[in-house]
């Protein structure tokens, strides 16, 4: 990989710091709304968006550090979060998991 | 690949990441700003999960790029996210129907608190008139 350079920084390492800091700083305000509420489904969309937000900083992490270990996290981070907003959503509905 | 090649290549990997980041960034904020929960349910269902999908194309060219991953595995974690996006939402906005979120008064404020006012919004008993009615008689 030949280089790009802006100021002594190739240009997808900025790229890569700007989208991981634009990431967390998502995941701070998906847990500023976790922890607000009001509401119970507030707090479910809440994880559901950490969710999300944890896979993309694990895929800036594995880019950062030029390895593809963290794709397996990553997916179980996807189906997990699936069934997990499934679960919670299902509970809220009927006040019962497995019926 | 030629020089010119690897930073068209660089260029476009670094839009589709700046592209990706924004978008989370978006359906993040709106999740705080937005006022009732049928409207935040939109930013984070369909905003961060095309942001997630940009960002995980970013990485498979990233890997195919670099040589440390050549096969384009993260495409399932795009599929499966796609797929699974629009069916959490659905949940999640029939278990808000089912509390009847959206007809639930506001929670009072500190500043409600410090005028002293009565700010709740439940409606007066249907018999409270024959409550007042026998109390007087």
């Amino acid at each position: 990989m030949s280089g790009f350079d802006i100021g002594g920084m190739r240009l997808i390492e900025i790229a890569l710091l700007v989208a991981a800091w634009s990431v967390g700083l998502s995941m701070l305000m998906a847990v500023w709304r976790l922890l607000r509420g009001p509401t119970v489904p507030d707090r479910i969309l809440a994880l559901d968006t950490l969710n999300t937000t944890a896979i993309a900083a694990l895929v800036l992490l594995g880019m950062y550090l030029r390895t593809a270990v963290y794709f397996e996290a990553a997916l179980v981070i996807a189906m997990l979060g699936f069934v997990s907003t499934v679960v919670l959503s299902k509970y809220v509905i009927r006040r019962d998991i497995v019926e | 690949m030629s020089p010119t090649m690897e930073i068209v290549f660089e260029i476009l990997l670094s839009a589709l990441l700046l592209i990706g980041s924004f978008f989370v960034l978006v359906g993040a904020y709106s999740l705080v700003r937005l006022p009732d929960f049928f409207r935040r349910l939109h930013g984070p269902t369909k905003a961060s999960t095309l942001g997630v999908g940009c960002l995980l194309a970013a990485s498979i060219g990233f890997h195919a790029f670099v040589g440390s991953d050549p096969q384009p595995r993260e495409l399932l974690i795009t599929v499966f996210l796609f797929i699974t996006a629009p069916i959490g939402a659905h949940l999640m906005a029939k278990a808000a129907l089912s509390l009847r979120v959206d007809t639930r008064p506001d929670l009072p404020t500190a500043a409600d608190d410090d005028a002293g006012t009565d700010v709740s919004d439940v409606p007066p008993r249907p018999d409270a008139r024959d409550i007042a009615e026998v109390r007087d008689a």
